[in-house]
């Protein structure tokens, strides 16, 4: 085997590991984000609650959850490693995002709330047109570090046999003996993959960034 | 539920211990991670431009890639090079190695912060750069740096589960032989669960109490994420 | 007949342990500018954000003209389209431009259709002179610009009565004019005005009515010439005295 055929083959577990990061984050931004607005503006009891998820799914290893998930579904629903996989990290991912969310609604709210209140909106409509909206700028910087991390977390399913990056080079270095190369390999693939989406982020960063003069 | 409590009783003994091991690992990789992470800080906030360069190489390929990866290239990959490590000690490399890359940045930004105007307030009464450094700068900085440091520890602690899948008996890996025995995985991993929420929660009270011990009066510091 | 447009009565508000004012009572009239004076922390601006029920009194009642808005199972965003604030630190939207601030409340809260709403906000733009600004974002105007934005998108809600808490505080010294005239200008025109402020200059020229408070209490109130000329109170000549020392001579040389 020529060393082309030993890196495409690693290689293609991409699919896998973009597959499991596209959903297991947006996922985890949706969750994340429906919680974190019920956490700032769901009176006591609500964020008590959301509290209490945070610290938990904040609180265990990504690995532990993936297992309890992984077992749990399986034996009840006829779910595939790669989709118990992806929404057990959607699941850990929804706590971080969550507390980033709330984070940018926090850095936000107050006066801008307050201002859009004295002009006669109801509160809903002032979370959704005023605070949301620079909210969503705040969020980005934090939210690219949280998608780095669930591209690199993906690579925990390979313990459930998903045929992604991680899994691939472990296979192929068996086979071949040549493990160095291949981890060597999916290390340079994963840093490729998280260096490209670092940069997609800090440009859509940019592109949404509200005007000011220096 | 009741034979779900059970579990902590038939294998408290070796959830203990496994945590034992846990925390072993947290520590030693903090540690490492510690010391070259304050290191790679340093040659970033005050080396030559090759050595900032080298630094932030350095960063870049330990944040930008995952830790799994990370140690199967010291455990699997180094051996075929001669080096040669037994499990826990390609643990705590690991963990270590990956570790300093994030401390590093923790670090650099609280010494940026504190920076350069102490740094002209030092120089002024003839104290040499490092001294500076040593005397005024780092003692500030590294406890500014604490709240958001915090993260640090806990963050390892969780991430130290990973070792298992090199056979390191912590945790997680007296989990799997307890699940094994029981062949009830998902309760079994539960309570794995528990003691680790219950491991994160002690270090979390344990890290307050330092950042209380140790505020500087009067000093504002940012509060933790 | 001069018709009250805001009828304040016995207002008491108290924040935990303290009592920040007790038995209000004040009246203003259509037309009116009242401007309200005092040492900081007496209550002028918590008054101001009773008015607009932004925090609710602990006891009693206000009407705006005759509807009771602090009555229970008032609509408060209905009524707050008919009382306009305007805000020390302008609070502007950032991520909107000056005419997306002004537009805001009319396609969301008047549902205007978005034509009509551009075309209201450009008139309110072009009359506190700022329509050449429309499309700049708060970031890239000055503090007085956004001001002015500020007063044009309170405006644009067609209120009955506009409320200002400390407008000019936050400025520098050379922005404060352009702020002053645009509420000049609106008091001539006939817009029924509360004004939290230490611009002495301002109280003297377009007050209706000036009102000194302090520790929660109307001290008295009168007119400019009533008040500056011959207080009734000590205490009012002493504040006046001294505060017209401080911002009165400063305004002579802004002009």
């Amino acid at each position: 085997m020529d060393f082309s055929q030993f890196l495409s083959y690693i290689a293609s577990g991409t699919v896998y590991t973009v597959g499991v990061t596209l959903i297991a984050l947006p996922a985890g931004l949706l969750i994340g984000t429906i919680l974190a607005l019920l956490y700032v503006y769901g009176g006591k009891v609500a964020a008590r609650v959301m509290n209490l998820y945070s610290t938990v799914f904040r609180g265990i290893p990504p690995l532990v959850l993936l297992f309890i998930l992984f077992f749990a579904v399986t034996r009840g629903v006829n779910l595939s490693a790669f989709w118990a996989g992806s929404l057990s990290l959607g699941m850990v991912s929804s706590a971080y995002q969550m507390e980033i969310v709330r984070g940018a609604l926090l850095s936000v709210s107050g006066d801008q709330l307050m201002a859009a209140r004295a002009v006669g909106l109801s509160r809903l409509q002032a979370i959704r047109y005023v605070v949301l909206p620079q909210a969503v700028r705040l969020a980005i910087p934090p939210w690219s570090n949280e998608a780095a991390i669930v591209i690199k977390d993906s690579s925990l399913v390979y313990a459930l046999g998903v045929p992604e990056i991680l899994r691939r080079a472990q296979l192929i270095g068996a086979s071949s003996q040549r493990y160095l190369l291949a981890y060597l390999s999916a290390a340079i693939i994963y840093f490729l993959l998280v260096y490209a989406t670092t940069r997609l982020l800090n440009h859509l960063e940019q592109k949404l960034s509200i005007p000011s003069n220096p | 539920m009741l034979t779900w409590l059970g579990y902590f009783g038939r294998f408290g003994q070796n959830f203990l211990r496994g945590a034992g091991v846990t925390l072993e690992l947290t520590a030693v990789g903090l540690a490492i991670g510690f010391v070259l992470g304050l290191l790679l800080a340093l040659a970033r906030s005050y080396g030559s431009k090759w050595l900032q360069r080298a630094a932030g190489a350095y960063i870049a390929v330990f944040r930008g890639t995952p830790l799994l990866v990370q140690l199967f290239i010291i455990y699997y990959g180094l051996p075929e090079l001669g080096i040669a490590f037994s499990q826990t000690v390609a643990a705590y490399l690991a963990l270590g190695l990956n570790s300093a890359a994030y401390q590093a940045e923790y670090l650099r930004g609280s010494i940026n912060a504190i920076g350069a105007a102490q740094m002209e307030a030092g120089r002024s009464i003839g104290l040499s750069k490092w001294q500076t450094i040593g005397y005024v700068i780092l003692p500030q900085a590294l406890r500014l740096a604490l709240p958001s440091w915090s993260n640090e520890p806990i963050s390892l602690l969780k991430t130290t589960a990973i070792v298992f899948l090199i056979a390191v008996q912590d945790l997680m890996a007296e989990g799997r032989r307890a699940a094994t025995t029981t062949f009830d995985f998902v309760g079994i991993y539960l309570a794995v669960a528990v003691v680790y929420l219950v491991m994160v929660f002690a270090l979390d009270a344990l890290l307050k109490f330092l950042e209380r011990k140790t505020a500087i009066p009067g000093m504002d510091i940012e509060t933790r994420r | 007949m001069p018709k009250p447009i805001l009828t304040i009565k016995n207002l008491t508000k108290i924040y935990g342990q303290n009592v920040i004012f007790q038995n209000l009572n004040l009246t203003v009239n259509e037309g009116d500018t009242v401007v309200i004076i005092g040492p900081s922390g007496t209550g002028k601006s918590t008054l101001l954000r009773c008015i607009n029920l932004l925090t609710r009194p602990n006891e009693g009642q206000i009407w705006l003209d005759d509807l009771e808005i602090t009555a229970k199972g008032t609509d408060e965003d209905q009524v707050r389209q008919h009382i306009g604030m305007v805000f020390q630190n302008f609070l502007l939207f950032n991520h909107l431009t000056a005419l997306g601030n002004v537009k805001l409340g009319l396609t969301k809260v008047k549902k205007m259709t978005e034509e009509e709403a551009t075309k209201k906000a450009m008139h309110e733009l072009s009359r506190v002179g700022l329509a050449d600004r429309a499309n700049h974002y708060p970031g890239q105007l000055s503090g007085g610009q956004q001001q002015r934005v500020g007063i044009a998108r309170a405006l644009a809600m067609d209120p009955r009565v506009m409320l200002f808490d400390e407008p000019t505080s936050a400025l520098d010294p050379e922005l404060i004019g352009e702020v002053l005239e645009v509420m000049r200008k609106l008091a001539l025109d006939g817009m029924t005005m509360v004004v939290v402020t230490h611009e002495m200059g301002f109280a003297r020229e377009v007050a209706d009515r000036i009102v000194f408070m302090e520790k929660g209490h109307i001290v008295e109130e009168g007119s400019p010439d009533e008040m500056f000329n011959h207080p009734k109170f000590d205490r009012t000549r002493e504040f006046l005295w001294k505060i017209t020392e401080l911002y009165g001579k400063k305004e002579k040389e802004a002009e």
